[in-house]
């Protein structure tokens, strides 16, 4: 359960609210350094051509024209600016990536939350059952590195890398993985 | 060794399947090569556990058998370290334990029941037969040559290095563990190549069986991280390493967290925190791998190879703070002394003591490994030509273990499987080589088209520069040449086969608790001191009489004898052995004392001076007075038992200390009347002892064995008049005097 509800929270990118500050983006970049984003390690996407042809066909003109003051401001501002950045990072995830990643990245996010929380307890209550405190905490940090790792190994671009691991093969390691896992939790909690 | 040729040599002619039916009957015949080789000891002695530690195993294993895992698990042992006890479940490595016991219930339901005894006996050589197994499987990751493996394997099931501690009857942690490290650092190689994590979570599951099994285990917790470490550090970082890395240690520090003697100690010791800090620098190295990915910008991607470096200081800082604040527990002791050799001699004695403990002497290497010590290098080298990632690792674990087998004589343990593989790579280099039967065309310059193994493999050893190796036209052309070289090799093998079975039977197949010695006309004559001693112990003594013996022995009371000891070879109260070591070292009226408050019944000694026996307790004495003198340096002085000129002396130039000390007398009570009249000597220091012999007055003596090794001292009750019991003494020896002159009574007193 705990997944879906962080998943819910995570909007989709056919959702306009999310896509139109995106291609906001987009176009304030393109227009303010010729195009210093270049997307180019992902051949397959199809963003990388041209700075014209890089802005989505179903971008909305109500957020661009509503944000044009706002990057005038920006244009001025180097393009190594963070939040720049950090935008720029986040439009390209949210459209390149495919939405079973994004259930695993979700959920990823899900175990560092509750990393922390579990963290965050143990500084301010005490680490009385240590043992309950660490297999919770390690059980967190454990399926995150074993999500991770399912996440790189499923991800097309590695395909060199793991030639011999198909998709299904991973899952299954990842299942395994899991189960050792949580068995060895489940033991240690005391 | 013959049979790995064929090998070679019907490559070309059979088929695959041929080919791999061979292998798999040549891996049998090596194991079974491995197994008899280990065999010595059981047929010139008996099946026997041999040593010290063994002897505690064995209990524990009993114990496991006849009460159950959990009883197992939670037990309290009350026979030793009286009046303590020990919390054994709690501070043992079960896994050796929990493997015989398994195997002895696997038999048992196969209706076949094996004696507990047998199965420990053999578990160690069964175990060999697996660990060359396992290096053929991690040689054969590292190379391409099928005859590498199958060298290494034929190598690790020999080399005297790993025999020493795996013949029948050592019944070891070592016996199982050297097999999973092997195993897992062929699952590690195994894992890093394919970057799987199904590869991963077996790494972890027999890190933790590793883990259950030997102290050795942080070895691999130190050498993984740093393999992955040292490849980042090369700029080879990959999700697979992320991959197989990761799942690892996720995996793995739980399962090491499950055993209660480890515990919290993976988050808590010094030891563990780099396996900790690279799995940190993972993730952080992994995060900027995926944001570089997304990033449009190179100046960004230095940003964050800076963030990382930043983030790595600031952890590493974190981690010392941490120790010195003292949340992580500093190194211990035994870990300091793997870098200061002489650290633990000053502070820690008890670790200095052991003779394990102490630094290789270099004849060991050659003794050891035999010709695979010159092959390793070259094997360490080849590996540097190629460099991948798995040769990395050869090359880390090569240096890493070579500094360790240096410090201490026990880790020679850990660098013999790494020089059964160089060493492999190495030979195999020259068989493959050289065992080509095709002579290459006699024109050098049309050379191109031959692509067999020689060439290739020639052509990796052969540097580019020269220009001679230019233009290689590779292969061997003569026949002489070739038969040279290869008599040459098969030479070598065989005096190797002869050196190991020399060495194997001459030096490792001894179990220390029977002695063999030679008759005048060749016979074997065997010396059962020990078993006799303890035999009587365990006839003669009530079931809860207190022997003290120095720690040595301690096991191997509580196995033989059965009966409570107060120090044992589990050395984990330092304060206890000190006071033993106090008893032993001071005057009697010291002594008593503490022998009273510990109900102390029995006191056991080993005397060599008969029989030229050098293990004894006078050659050990100085390490009791060391220990006892670091807990009480005012009480106990080694100084005091040298004589002014320094020496160590046991003749009538002993110093007062020692001649007075509890120890020397119940070594030499009574030596004496063996000899004629002043002519008693002591054949294993070569002194002439002085001509009256100490007399003892708070303890008695209750039993000699044959040849003098073991002598037992019964302490005495409380006198019944409630005098001391040197005058008690002095009252009985001067009541017979007077009995035979009346007048010399008294002078014998104010002697006294």
């Amino acid at each position: 359960m705990p997944p879906k509800s962080r998943v819910s929270a995570i909007p989709t990118p056919k959702d306009p609210a999310i896509t139109s500050p995106s291609t906001f983006k987009s176009t304030s970049s393109t227009s303010s350094a010729g195009g210093p984003i270049t997307f180019g390690h992902s051949s397959s996407t199809p963003y990388t051509p041209k700075p014209s042809t890089n802005t989505p066909s179903k971008s909305s003109s109500t957020a661009a024209g509503k944000s044009a003051s706002a990057t005038s401001t920006k244009q001025q501002l180097d393009p190594h600016n963070a939040g720049d950045v950090l935008n720029s990072i986040w439009r390209k995830y949210m459209e390149q990536t495919p939405q079973r990643v994004k259930l695993m990245d979700a959920f990823m996010g899900f175990l560092i939350v509750v990393g922390v929380l579990q963290f965050l307890y143990c500084l301010i209550v005490g680490n009385f059952p240590f043992n309950a405190f660490l297999s919770g905490f390690s059980a967190t940090v454990g399926q995150f590195v074993l999500t991770a790792s399912l996440r790189i190994q499923t991800n097309p671009e590695n395909k060199s890398e793991f030639g011999s691991i198909s998709n299904e093969r991973a899952f299954a390691d990842f299942v395994f993985g899991s189960l050792l896992l949580h068995f060895f939790c489940v033991n240690f909690i005391n | 060794m013959a049979t790995t040729d064929d090998g070679q040599f019907l490559k070309k002619v059979s088929g695959r399947n041929t080919r791999g039916l061979l292998r798999v009957i040549i891996l049998c015949l090596i194991a079974g090569a491995a197994v008899s080789s280990r065999l010595f000891s059981v047929i010139r002695f008996e099946s026997i556990i041999h040593e010290f530690d063994p002897w505690f195993n064995f209990r524990a294993t009993k114990y496991l058998v006849q009460n159950g895992f959990y009883s197992f698990w939670d037990w309290f042992d009350d026979r030793t370290w009286h009046p303590l006890g020990r919390v054994t479940g709690g501070t043992l490595y079960p896994g050796l334990m929990v493997t015989s016991g398994i195997i002895y219930h696997l038999l048992r339901f196969l209706a076949l029941p094996v004696d507990i005894r047998n199965i420990c006996v053999l578990l160690a050589p069964g175990f060999s037969g697996l660990t060359a197994l396992a290096t053929y499987l991690l040689t054969s990751e590292m190379v391409t040559s099928p005859s590498a493996g199958l060298l290494a394997a034929a190598f690790m099931g020999i080399t005297p290095g790993y025999i020493s501690r795996s013949v029948a009857g050592s019944y070891d942690n070592e016996a199982i563990a050297i097999f999973l490290l092997v195993f897992t650092f062929y699952l590690w190689i195994k894992a890093v190549k394919l970057g799987s994590m199904f590869w991963g979570a077996l790494t972890a599951l027999f890190y933790g069986y590793m883990v259950s099994a030997w102290g050795g285990y942080v070895f691999i917790t130190n050498l993984l991280p740093l393999h992955a470490f040292v490849l980042i550090c090369m700029g080879r970082y990959s999700p697979r390493l992320y991959v197989s890395y990761c799942s690892w240690y996720a995996l793995g520090t739980l399962a090491s967290m499950q055993i209660p003697f480890v515990g919290f100690l993976p988050i808590r010791s010094s030891e563990h925190m780099s396996a900790l800090g690279v799995f940190g620098l993972l993730q952080l190295v992994g995060f900027v791998e995926w944001v570089r990915t997304q990033l449009p910008n190179k100046q960004f991607q230095t940003l964050l190879r800076a963030l990382v470096l930043v983030v790595f200081v600031v952890a590493l800082g974190a981690l010392v703070l941490l120790t010195f604040s003292g949340v992580i527990a500093p190194w211990t002791g035994r870990f300091y002394s793997l870098w200061d050799t002489g650290y633990a001699k000053i502070h820690i004695p008890i670790i200095a003591s052991v003779s394990e403990h102490q630094p290789t002497a270099w004849p060991a290497f050659f003794f050891d490994l035999n010709m695979m010590i010159w092959l390793f290098p070259a094997g360490v080298y080849m590996c540097f030509k190629t460099l991948t990632d798995e040769q990395v690792f050869i090359v880390i674990y090569a240096v890493l273990a070579s500094y360790f087998a240096g410090v201490m004589v026990r880790l020679m343990l850990t660098l013999t499987p790494i020089v059964c593989v160089a060493a492999a790579m190495a030979f195999s280099q020259i068989l493959d080589t050289y065992l080509d039967t095709k002579t290459p065309k006699a024109d050098a310059k049309t050379n191109e088209s031959p692509a067999d193994s020689a060439k290739v493999a020639a052509a990796a050893v052969l540097p580019d520069s020269l220009r001679s190796t230019r233009t290689p036209y590779i292969g061997i052309y003569s026949y002489a040449s070739k038969i040279t070289v290869i008599g040459a090799s098969a030479i070598y093998l065989l005096l190797f086969v002869l050196h190991c079975t020399w060495v194997t039977s001459n030096a490792y197949s001894s179990p220390s608790v029977v002695l063999a010695s030679r008759l005048p006309d060749g016979s074997q004559h065997i010396i059962d001191d020990y078993r006799e001693a303890y035999y009587w112990l365990r006839q003669n003594t009530p079931e809860n009489a207190k022997i003290m013996s120095w720690w040595d022995y301690g096991y191997q009371i509580g196995g033989m004898a059965d009966r409570p000891t107060l120090v044992d070879n589990n050395t984990w109260n330092n304060t206890h052995i000190a006071t033993v070591g106090k008893a032993m070292s001071s005057r009697e009226e010291v002594s008593y004392p503490i022998m009273r408050q510990h109900e102390v019944d029995y006191v056991l000694v080993v005397f060599g001076g008969l029989l030229r026996y050098s293990g004894d307790d006078i050659n050990k004495f100085l390490w009791m007075v060391r220990i006892a003198e670091g807990i009480w340096p005012e009480e106990v002085k080694e100084r005091d038992f040298f004589t002014p000129r320094g020496e160590y002396r046991v003749d009538d130039q002993a110093t007062p200390t020692m001649r007075n000390s509890l120890m020397y007398k119940m070594s030499y009570y009574n030596y004496n009347s063996l000899f004629p009249a002043g002519q008693a000597e002591d054949r294993v220091r070569g002194a002439k002892l002085p001509a009256e012999g100490p007399q003892l007055s708070t303890v008695e003596e209750a039993f000699t064995s044959e040849n003098w090794i073991i002598r037992i001292y019964k302490v005495k009750d409380l006198d019944n008049f409630g005098r001391d019991h040197q005058s008690a003494v002095a009252f009985d020896h001067g009541h017979k005097k007077k009995r035979a002159s009346k007048k010399k009574g008294p002078r014998v007193l104010r002697v006294e």
